[in-house]
C-alpha cells in the first residue's frame, strides 16, 4: 500500500497535528494576546479533522501493515471527541477571564488539540504499542490541562494527582502489554486475537500468563475510563481542575478510552470473551453502585458529576459486557448521548458565578436557582432526570440501548441489578432538581455568557424528547461503527 | 382506522399549551390550560362518540416507526377509551381547582399539569410497550414537581418517597419488557397480548409487572407513599394522582399482566387476592382513626383500589366490568371528596377533622354536595360505586366466598369512615368562630363540583352507557383468559342444589346488568 494511500487515513491525525504544531509557533511569538486567536483557530482544526474524517480515515481499512486501523468505528468515536473537544475550547476563553487567577494561555488549545489527537490513535490502534503512544499523548496533554491554573493549589494538586496515578495505570498497562506480547508473541490485535484462541484458557503456565496479561490490560484500561476500584482519582482531578478543563475530562478522554477498551475487548481479545466479561460485569455493578453511592454526601457539585461519570461509565459497560455488535453499538450510543448530558451539565457549572464573578461549586448555592434563573434550572433539571435515565428524557434511551444488549445476550442478572442500582443514583439527581426547584433561592448568580447559554440550550434540545427522532440515525450509525469491530 | 389523527391531536394540545405556559404571565397561564383542557375534552367527546361500540377492538390506531427500535404507534379499546374520557374529564376541572388556590409559579404549576395530562392520554393510548413505559414512567417528574414545590409542610419527603418507590417498582417491569420484546421479537402491546410466553417465564414476568403495578396501584404493604404523597399535594394534584394516575396500576394489570401472561395470573391470584383483602380490611380501620381528612380519603383510596384488584382478578366478566367502574367511579368520587376537602382547606388552611363542625348550618349546598360524594364512596345504589363494587363483589364470589366476604366487610367499614367523616365535619354545633365565617360555595366551586355530581348519578342510574364500550374487549380478554381460569370454590356441590345445565356466562352476565 502506498504511502499517499496511508496518509489519506490518518489525516485527521495530520492535520490535528500539523495544526497544533503551527499554533504552538503563533502561540509562542504571539504571547499572552494571541489567545483568542489561537482558541478559535483550534476550533477551525478541529472542524478540519471532523470533515477529514468523512474520506478514508472512516472506511480505509488497516493502515501502517495493521497498526493503526481507520474504521467507521474510529471515525464515530473521533466525531465524538473532536466535537468535545472543540466545546471544551470555546468554554474556556471565558471562565478564565472572569476567574481571578491566573488568565487563559495560548497553549491551552494547543494542549486539547495534542490530546485529540492522542485520543484520536487511541481508537484507531490496532496495536498494542500504537494504543500506548495514543495515550500517553492523551494523557500528558491532559496533566498539564488539569494544573493549568498554576497559582490554584487545588488545580496544581490535581494535576499531580493526575499524573502520579496516571502514571501508575500507564505502568500497569504496559506490563500487561508486556505479558500479552510474552505469551502471544505479538502487539498486533489480530494476533493477539489468533493466539488467544489457539491457545486453551486454562490448565497451563501459557493460558496463566495470557489471562495475566488480559487482567492487567483491562485495569490500565480501567483506570483510564475511571471504572471502580480505579476510580480513585476521578473525584479529586474534577473538583480540582478549572471547570472547562474538568468538562473536557468528563467528555472526549471518556469516549476515548472507552472506545479502546471496546477495541482491544473485541478486536484483540474477543476469542478471551469469557474471561474478560467477568472483569467488566464487576467493574460495571461497582461502579454503577459507587459512583451512586458516593455522590448522595457530596456537596460540591463537581464532585458530584464527577461520581457521576463514574455512575454512567458503568452503564456504558453494560453494553460491552454484552460482547455483540448491539452491545457495542449500544455503547456509543451512550457515550453520544453521555457527552450531551454531561458538557451541558458542565456548561451549567460555570454559569455558578458569584455576584463578583468568582466561580462557586457548592449545590447548596443552587439553591432556588428556578425562580432566579428558571432557564438555566429548567436546563439542568433537564440533564439531571437524563442522566438518571428518567423517560421521556433522552438518557432514557442510552439505558435503554445497554440494557436492551444486555437482556439479549441473556444477561438478566446483570440487568436486573443494575437497573436495580440506578434507583439509588436517581436519588442524588433529584437532589439536585429539589435544590433547585423546591428550596429558596439564596442570591444571584451574575450574568451568563451568550456563548455557552446557547450551547447550554442546544444540549438541552438534544436530550429533550426531541432527541428521540434521532434514533434511526444513531442507530444506523452506531451499528454500522460497531460491525466494523466484528 | 386511518385518517384523522385523533388522539396525536389529542397528545399535542396539551403539550403545545404546557410549553406556551412556561414563557407566559400568570393569569394568561391559567386561561391557556384552562382552553387546552377544554379543547381535549371536546376531543374527548368526539372521541367518544365517535369510538364504535361493539367494532374492531383496536380503534383510532396510528402507527409511525420514528424511533427505530420502537414506534409511536397508538390506538385504543374501550378500556382506554374509558380512561381516558376520565382523565380529559378531570383536568378541566383541576385546573379550575388551582385557580385562586395556587398563588405562587402559576405558570410552571400549569405546565406541569398540562404534561400530566399528556402523559396520561399518552399511557393509556400506547400500543408499543416502550411508548408505553415512557410515557407510564414520565408522569413521575411532573407529580414530583407537582409535589415537591406546591405541596404542604412535608412535601420534600413526600416527593422523593413517591418518586424512589415508583420508580424501584418499574424498573423491574422495564427489563421484563425489553426480555419480552426480545423473545416475542415485537414491540406491539395488541401483538404481544396474543403472544404466549411458556408457563414457567411468565411467572417471572408476572412478578415484574406486579412490582410495578403493585405500587401504583397501590397495593398493601407497598401503599405508603399514597397517603404521604396525598396529603402533601396541592388539592388539584391529589385529584389526579386519586382520579387518574392510581388507575395506570389497574390498566397495567388489564392491559399486560392478565392477557399477557394468563397462565401465570392464574397460578398467582391468590397472591393478589390474599394482599388485596387484607389491604381492604387494614386500611378501613387506618382510616377510621385519621385525624386528617386528605389521608382518611387516601387510605380509603387504597381499599378501592383492593377492591379493583380481586375484581381483576376474578376471571370472569362481573369481575373484570366491575373493576373497571369501580376505577372509573372511584376516579369522580375520590376526585369529588378531594376538591371538597380543598374547598375547606382554602377557607380554614387545615386539613385537621377537628378543627370543623357544623358546617351544614352555613355552608348548606357544600353539605348537599359532600354528602353525595360520601353516599358515592360508600357505594349506596343509583351512585356510580354501587355499580363496580356489587360487580367485582359478585365476580368475586364466584372464585372465593371467604375473599369476598372479606371484601364486603370494607364497604361496611367505607360506611363507618366517611359517615364518621362526615358527621364529625358537616353536623354539630359549629364550635368557633372562624368555621361559623366560612363562606358557602363560589360559583367557581360549585361549577367543579356539579358536573362531576352529574357523572356519579349517571353512572349509578344508567351504567350501560359506560358497560357498553368495554363488553367486547371483556369478552376477547375472558376468551384469552379462559385456559387458565383458577376453578372457583362457589360451585354448587353434588347432592346439595341443583346444578344448572347451562349456566353459561352469557347468562350471569345478561342479569348482571
Amino acid at each position: 500500500m502506498n504511502y499517499a494511500a496511508q496518509l489519506a487515513m490518518i489525516l485527521p491525525e495530520v492535520v490535528l497535528g500539523l495544526g497544533a504544531l503551527a499554533l504552538m509557533l503563533v502561540a509562542a511569538w504571539g504571547g499572552p494576546g494571541s489567545t483568542r486567536a489561537v482558541s478559535w483557530a483550534a476550533v477551525a482544526v478541529l472542524a478540519g479533522a471532523t470533515i477529514a474524517l468523512a474520506g478514508p480515515a472512516s472506511s480505509g481499512g488497516a493502515a501502517f501493515e495493521g497498526l493503526y486501523r481507520a474504521d467507521a468505528f474510529a471515525g464515530f468515536t473521533k466525531v465524538l471527541i473532536y466535537v468535545a473537544a472543540a466545546i471544551s475550547v470555546l468554554l474556556a476563553p471565558d471562565f478564565f477571564r472572569r476567574t481571578a487567577g491566573d488568565d487563559l494561555r495560548p497553549e491551552y488549545p494547543v494542549l486539547i488539540l495534542l490530546s485529540a489527537m492522542g485520543m484520536g490513535i487511541m481508537v484507531s490502534a490496532a496495536d498494542l504499542l500504537t494504543l500506548y503512544v495514543g495515550l500517553e499523548l492523551q494523557s500528558l496533554a491532559a496533566y498539564v490541562l488539569a494544573s493549568f491554573m498554576r497559582q490554584d493549589a487545588r488545580s496544581a494538586e490535581a494535576g499531580l494527582k493526575y499524573f502520579v496515578l496516571g502514571a501508575l495505570a500507564s505502568g500497569i498497562l504496559l506490563y500487561g502489554i508486556s505479558l500479552v506480547y510474552g505469551f502471544t508473541g505479538s502487539t498486533l490485535f489480530d494476533e493477539i486475537a489468533g493466539a488467544y484462541a489457539a491457545a486453551p484458557l486454562s490448565g497451563n503456565a501459557k493460558s496463566m500468563g495470557l489471562i495475566f496479561g488480559l487482567v492487567f490490560v483491562f485495569a490500565g484500561i480501567a483506570f483510564k475510563i475511571s471504572a471502580v476500584p480505579f476510580h480513585m482519582w476521578t473525584p479529586d482531578v474534577y473538583e480540582g481542575a478549572p471547570t472547562p478543563v474538568t468538562a473536557f475530562f468528563a467528555s472526549a478522554p471518556k469516549v476515548a478510552a472507552m472506545g479502546l477498551a471496546v477495541r482491544v475487548a473485541i478486536e484483540a481479545m474477543g476469542p478471551a470473551e469469557d474471561q474478560w466479561r467477568q472483569i467488566v460485569i464487576f467493574a460495571a455493578l461497582a461502579s454503577i453502585l459507587l459512583g451512586a453511592v458516593a455522590a448522595i454526601g457530596q456537596q460540591n457539585v463537581k464532585r458530584l458529576l464527577a461520581y457521576s461519570s463514574i455512575n454512567n461509565v458503568g452503564f456504558a459497560l453494560i453494553g460491552l459486557a454484552a460482547g455483540t455488535p448491539e452491545g457495542v453499538a449500544a455503547v456509543l450510543s451512550y457515550m453520544a448521548i453521555y457527552i450531551a448530558m454531561t458538557l451541558g451539565s458542565f456548561l451549567v457549572v460555570l454559569q455558578m458565578r458569584d455576584a463578583s464573578g468568582q466561580p462557586v461549586e457548592t449545590l447548596a448555592s443552587l439553591a432556588g436557582l428556578s425562580r432566579t434563573r428558571p432557564g438555566l434550572a429548567a436546563a439542568l433539571a433537564i440533564f439531571m432526570f437524563s442522566l438518571a435515565g428518567i423517560p421521556p428524557l433522552f438518557g432514557f434511551y442510552a439505558k435503554f440501548a445497554v440494557f436492551y444488549a444486555a437482556v439479549q445476550a441473556g444477561l438478566f442478572p446483570l440487568a436486573v441489578v443494575g437497573i436495580a442500582m440506578s434507583v439509588i443514583g436517581a436519588y442524588y439527581y433529584l437532589r439536585v432538581v429539589k435544590t433547585m426547584y423546591f428550596d429558596e433561592p439564596v442570591g444571584e448568580f451574575g450574568p451568563g455568557d451568550r456563548l455557552e447559554g446557547g450551547l447550554i440550550a442546544v444540549a438541552a434540545v438534544a436530550v429533550s424528547p426531541l432527541g428521540y427522532l434521532a434514533i434511526p440515525l444513531l442507530t444506523a450509525w452506531t451499528m454500522g461503527a460497531a460491525r466494523a469491530l466484528f | 382506522m386511518t385518517g384523522f389523527p385523533i388522539l396525536s391531536i389529542m397528545l399535542l394540545v396539551p403539550a403545545l399549551a404546557a410549553v406556551a405556559c412556561l414563557f407566559l404571565p400568570a393569569q394568561t397561564a391559567r386561561w391557556t390550560a384552562l382552553a387546552a383542557t377544554l379543547v381535549d375534552l371536546a376531543l374527548g367527546v368526539v372521541l367518544w362518540t365517535s369510538f364504535d361500540v361493539g367494532g374492531a377492538q383496536w380503534q383510532f390506531q396510528e402507527y409511525s416507526p420514528v424511533f427505530g427500535s420502537f414506534a409511536w404507534a397508538l390506538g385504543i379499546d374501550g378500556y382506554a377509551l374509558l380512561l381516558i374520557a376520565l382523565s380529559v374529564f378531570l383536568m378541566p376541572i383541576c385546573i379550575g381547582a388551582s385557580w385562586v388556590a395556587i398563588e405562587k409559579r402559576v405558570s410552571e404549576y400549569m405546565a406541569a399539569f398540562l404534561f400530566t395530562e399528556v402523559l396520561m392520554i399518552g399511557t393509556f393510548a400506547a400500543q408499543d410497550i416502550f411508548l408505553f413505559y415512557i410515557f407510564f414512567e414520565a408522569g413521575l417528574i411532573p407529580m414530583f414537581l407537582i409535589i415537591g414545590i406546591w405541596g404542604g409542610a412535608n412535601r420534600i419527603y413526600a416527593s422523593y418517597k413517591f418518586f424512589l418507590y415508583t420508580l424501584l417498582g418499574s424498573l423491574l417491569m422495564f427489563i421484563a419488557m425489553l426480555y419480552m420484546s426480545i423473545t416475542a421479537g415485537t414491540t406491539s402491546i395488541p401483538a404481544l397480548m396474543a403472544y404466549d410466553f411458556p408457563a414457567d417465564v411468565q411467572t417471572w414476568l408476572w412478578l415484574a409487572f406486579f412490582a410495578s403495578f403493585a405500587v401504583k396501584m397501590p397495593m398493601w404493604p407497598v401503599h405508603t407513599w399514597l397517603p404521604d404523597a396525598h396529603v402533601q399535594a396541592p388539592t388539584a394534584g391529589s385529584v389526579i394522582l386519586a382520579g387518574v394516575l392510581l388507575k395506570l396500576g389497574g390498566y397495567g394489570f388489564l392491559r399486560f399482566s392478565l392477557p399477557m401472561f394468563p397462565e401465570a395470573s392464574s397460578s398467582l391470584f391468590w397472591l393478589v387476592f390474599g394482599l388485596s383483602a387484607v389491604a381492604v380490611i387494614y386500611t378501613s380501620l387506618v382510616a377510621l382513626v385519621q385525624s386528617d381528612m386528605k389521608k382518611l380519603i387516601a387510605y380509603s383510596s387504597v381499599a378501592h383500589m383492593a377492591i379493583v384488584t380481586i375484581g381483576l382478578f376474578a376471571f370472569n366478566a362481573q369481575g373484570i366490568e366491575g373493576a373497571m367502574m369501580v376505577m372509573l367511579g372511584h376516579g369522580l368520587v375520590s376526585g369529588a371528596l378531594f376538591l371538597c376537602v380543598g374547598v375547606i382547606y382554602d377557607r380554614l388552611h387545615t386539613r385537621e377533622i377537628s378543627r370543623y363542625g357544623g358546617l351544614a348550618i352555613n355552608m348548606p349546598r357544600y353539605a348537599l354536595l359532600f354528602l353525595l360524594f360520601t353516599m358515592a364512596s360508600i357505594g349506596l345504589p343509583g351512585t356510580s360505586n354501587f355499580v363496580g363494587e356489587l360487580l367485582a363483589l359478585m365476580g368475586t364470589y364466584q372464585v372465593s366466598t371467604t375473599i369476598a366476604l372479606l371484601c364486603t366487610t370494607g364497604i361496611i367499614l367505607g360506611a363507618a369512615y366517611m359517615l364518621y367523616l362526615y358527621r364529625r365535619v358537616v353536623f354539630g354545633e359549629i364550635k368557633s368562630e372562624e368555621v361559623r365565617a366560612m363562606s358557602d360555595l363560589s360559583g367557581r366551586e360549585l361549577w367543579l363540583l356539579a358536573p362531576i355530581a352529574a357523572v356519579v348519578l349517571w353512572m349509578g342510574v344508567y351504567p350501560e352507557s359506560f358497560l357498553a364500550p368495554m363488553r367486547k374487549d371483556t369478552q376477547i380478554l375472558l376468551a384469552r383468559l379462559d385456559r387458565a381460569k383458577p376453578a372457583g370454590d362457589s360451585l354448587p356441590t353434588k347432592g346439595k342444589g341443583i346444578v344448572p345445565a347451562a349456566h353459561a356466562e352469557t347468562t350471569a352476565h345478561g342479569s348482571a346488568h
